[in-house]
């Protein structure tokens, strides 16, 4: 039963152990496994949104006679076409589209932090480290924004059957439709709104570190790339996000 | 998050040997706080037979009442107060009792306790690892599980008592507070722990995969990992990918709950005031609950499936049949098991076409099952069976999963299920395959490795009284149910003797009461064994069942870092028992071709 005094070696394919075999190390594998199970997460929910939707009406009239009812779905232009400063221009989905592009380039700043990781650059981190940040917090400002426009309401808001005018939406009413519409805006938007926020926390922690030359004195930037990995997800949440909410 | 919890160490082999040269560690980082998986293995141990005795406690008096519905339980009032009035147990209470029940044996024993104990031991032990991947992720896993635990435990002393809305706790009766007592306080208790109990389930399986992929010794190849691994490993994967979605689902409900949206709700009168909700719909629950609570009975079983056939390899003294079969059905049965959730739902009006599908996806997983029992029966056929208190477990494990198996098929047509649903025959099918079984399961690994977990052994007599006791109390409480399940007796109802066509039952109810009051009881003989044995119990050798894996190769008290030399390298699968021309009747993986040439096989030579 002794082990030393063998002088074969034993196996050492791929998969025969003491090595890795997916050439990541075990951190890095965690993000992975956690991220599929968080899309499993996102994905509950917007499996939920589809059936929501599904057992609501579509609005069939005319796209220029539409008018908010809780008797239809309503046409996502028609809801989200408010931007900053400009009180009462109708600018179908402006907004979110500029608030995507943020979250899209954070992603790029992310890789470019990532890449400056592997050549060991710790300027070059700190630099895309800090425009990602900047981004990321950006569009939660974006979404901070987004919200409280639904929530306050157009000036117009809608009448209800017995004459009273509502205004805007919470979990409960819903001017711009079906009160489910406004439930699961708030939800899943802003269950990928605290995505967002974990992320740039993240990113804020790992910009001290890197300032203080954790990384640096560690030999490798890895910590980057798994919250680069995080990030990525998150970015790509927001795409189905967006496509379910804005586009269908 | 702190930067040390997943830092890298870059041959995590070696990363703990240091540890081997003693830092003293004091006692709260030695047996509380601990990152030592094999100390986390035992909080899960010590959490899960808490956790059982109390589950079984509160079936215990849910069957009292069952058993004799017109008797007062006066007795009963020093310990429940106002539940129990004028020797009546409160209706709203027995449901309080039959959901606690389920969700502290499903979750709390069974996954938690099971999958929780037998993961943290093993994987370290029999990959030859020093540890898991992240042992602070580990510990983590564990603290949170706990405070999962005070919470749903805190929960059953609060005056509304605990969540009464059953363990699948369906909308919109669990989503409205005013409906019963037990959807108040209880039931946001009851979504709060399972909240955290999802995030510790989460880190526990995310650690136990990455620790299977990356921290394998040397040859220790997918093909070499013993049964055990390969369960264990399939029951991560599940949990990963099945408990998010509960986490969806329970979100979505607390906002129902809390919050007023209408997720889950529509149309609802309640006490005659109807309510705002619109658009909801409780259907849309059961889909999510049931995408985790299909996998679920899985994240149950697998891990014993695994426990299973390594006992039963182990003192059959014959090499596992059909090694390669065995994972193939364990991959099977998880792959189905994600697509056959609709089986809990043929009566909730889906379409006939769909539960068609669903049906015929259900009874599929009765092929990879029936290998798994024909391969455990094979591997006892004319073995040298040694019967161990643990071997005894292990073979009415497969006696019961096969009782319970057969019933299965039966419920899993969608045609018979519209007469058998919610009937006391769902509750005997799943109480026998996964519930005794699974019990069966944990009581075999715990039989089995108590002497590498507390470096003594139990006492085999008490063990055999354990085990008759169990074994019989578990088909004379669940055999007849079957019964009065055909007749169409429902589940969770209080009390039957209203019904005249159930009055033939109540001989057969007291019956099924006694028998659980006696199982129940046997458990106190386990208990009483367990704690003395880990005091008292006879010393345990190194390798006491002469089993090929490797954790038999520790020292009796393996210590922080497991193996106080190098790892052992691996260089052939673990089931070479009774090898024809081999000195023992055991060669451990850890013994090279070259020493065994007198027992190598013509194809093995060239390994020599």
């Amino acid at each position: 039963m002794s082990t030393s005094t063998t002088l074969e070696a034993p196996k050492s394919g791929t998969w025969d152990g003491g090595n890795e075999p997916l050439k990541a190390s075990y951190g890095k594998l965690m993000m992975w496994f956690f991220l599929l199970s968080d899309a499993f997460t996102f994905g509950a929910f917007l499996i939920v949104y589809g059936l929501s939707r599904h057992k609501h009406m579509p609005y069939t009239g005319e796209a220029e006679a539409f008018t908010f009812s809780t008797e239809w779905w309503p046409i996502p232009e028609k809801v989200f076409n408010a931007f900053p400063g400009f009180h009462g221009v109708d600018l179908p989905l402006a907004f979110v589209a500029l608030m995507t592009m943020i979250l899209i380039l954070s992603s790029v700043t992310m890789v470019l932090a990532v890449e400056a990781g592997h050549r060991m650059d710790k300027n070059d981190v700190q630099k895309w480290l800090l425009w990602t940040i900047l981004f990321g917090g950006t569009f939660l400002g974006c979404q901070a924004w987004e919200w409280a426009h639904f929530i306050t309401g157009t000036d117009e808001g809608m009448v209800l059957a017995d004459g009273t005018r509502i205004f805007g939406a919470n979990l409960t009413m819903n001017q711009y439709g079906p009160p489910l519409f406004a439930d699961l805006f708030f939800f899943i938007t802003g269950f990928h709104g605290t995505h967002v926020f974990s992320g740039v926390v993240l990113l804020i922690m790992i910009f001290i570190n890197t300032v203080n030359g954790v990384y640096h004195k560690r030999g490798h930037y890895e910590m980057v790339e798994k919250v680069g990995l995080y990030w990525h997800f998150v970015d790509l949440v927001w795409v189905f996000v967006f496509t379910f909410f804005y586009l269908i | 998050m702190s930067t040390t919890d997943i830092s890298i160490s870059k041959d995590v082999h070696h990363a703990h040997e240091e540890h081997d040269h003693h830092h003293d560690q004091n006692f709260f980082e030695k047996y509380i706080f601990s990152q030592d998986h094999k100390v986390i293995a035992k909080q899960f141990l010590f959490a899960g037979i808490f956790w059982g005795f109390v589950g079984g406690f509160l079936s215990i008096l849910f069957r009292l009442q069952l058993g004799w519905p017109e008797a007062t339980f006066t007795f009963l009032e020093p310990i429940l107060g106002k539940w129990v009035e004028n020797g009546k147990l409160d209706p709203e209470f027995y449901l309080a009792l039959v959901t606690m029940h389920g969700t502290i044996m499903v979750f709390f024993v069974l996954t938690a306790g099971l999958s929780g104990t037998f993961s943290n031991f093993l994987i370290p032990l029999q990959i030859g690892a020093r540890d898991m991947a992240s042992g602070f992720m580990n510990m983590l896993s564990f603290w949170i599980f706990f405070l999962s635990s005070i919470v749903m435990f805190a929960s059953l002393f609060i005056e509304t008592g605990p969540a009464g809305g059953g363990w699948t706790v369906y909308p919109p009766l669990s989503a409205l507070p005013q409906a019963i007592s037990g959807s108040g306080t209880g039931m946001t208790m009851w979504l709060i722990s399972m909240a955290l109990f999802i995030v510790s389930q989460l880190l526990g399986g995310v650690n136990y995969i990455t620790t299977v992929i990356n921290l394998r010794t040397k040859g220790m190849s997918m093909t070499k990992l013993p049964l055990t691994i390969w369960a264990f490993f399939l029951t991560a994967i599940l949990g990963l990918l099945s408990f998010p979605v509960l986490f969806s689902a329970a979100l979505l409900l607390i906002f129902d709950r809390s919050f007023g949206t209408s997720f889950y709700l529509s149309d609802i009168f309640i006490a005659g005031e109807a309510l705002s909700n619109t658009g909801g719909s409780p259907i849309l629950f059961q889909h999510l609950f049931w995408f985790l609570g299909h996998p679920e009975v899985y994240i149950v079983i697998l891990p014993t499936f695994g426990i299973v056939s390594e006992v039963i390899t182990t003192n059959s003294r014959k090499p596992i049949f059909g090694y390669r079969a065995m994972i193939g059905s364990m991959l099977g049965i998880s792959l189905l098991s994600f697509v056959v959730w609709a089986h809990h739902m043929f009566v909730t009006g889906m379409n006939p076409f769909l539960g068609s599908v669903f049906m015929f996806l259900t009874l599929i997983i009765a092929v990879p099952s029936a290998v798994k029992v024909f391969n455990w029966i094979a591997t006892l056929w004319r073995g040298n069976i040694r019967f161990t208190t643990s071997m005894m477990f292990a073979i009415a494990f497969v006696s019961l999963f096969i009782s319970g198996g057969l019933t299965g098929i039966i419920l899993g047509n969608s045609a018979l299920d519209i007469q058998l649903h919610d009937t006391y025959f769902v509750i005997a099918h799943f109480h026998l395959v996964m519930g005794a079984a699974a019990f069966f399961g944990m009581f075999t690994g715990i039989y089995h490795w108590f002497p590498k977990m507390f470096g003594r052994m139990m006492d085999e007599k008490m063990g055999y009284v354990h085990f008759w006791l169990t074994f019989l109390s578990a088909y004379l409480v669940f055999m007849p149910m079957h019964y009065i399940g055909i007749a169409g007796f429902p589940r969770r109802y209080y009390s039957w003797t209203g019904f005249e066509a159930f009055n033939t039952f109540t001989d057969m109810n007291t019956f099924i009461s006694l028998a659980a009051i006696m199982g129940f009881t046997a458990q106190f003989v386990f208990l009483f064994n367990f704690i003395y044995s880990i005091f008292k119990g006879r010393r345990a050798t190194a390798n006491p069942w002469h089993s090929n894996t490797l954790e038999w190769t520790t020292p009796v008290n393996p210590g922080h870092g497991n193996w106080p030399g190098e790892i052992p390298a691996v260089y052939r699968w673990p089931y070479d028992y009774s090898k024809p021309g081999a000195a023992e009747d055991y060669i451990p993986q850890t013994v090279p071709y070259s020493q065994t040439q007198s027992s190598n096989l013509p194809y093995e030579k060239d390994l020599e």
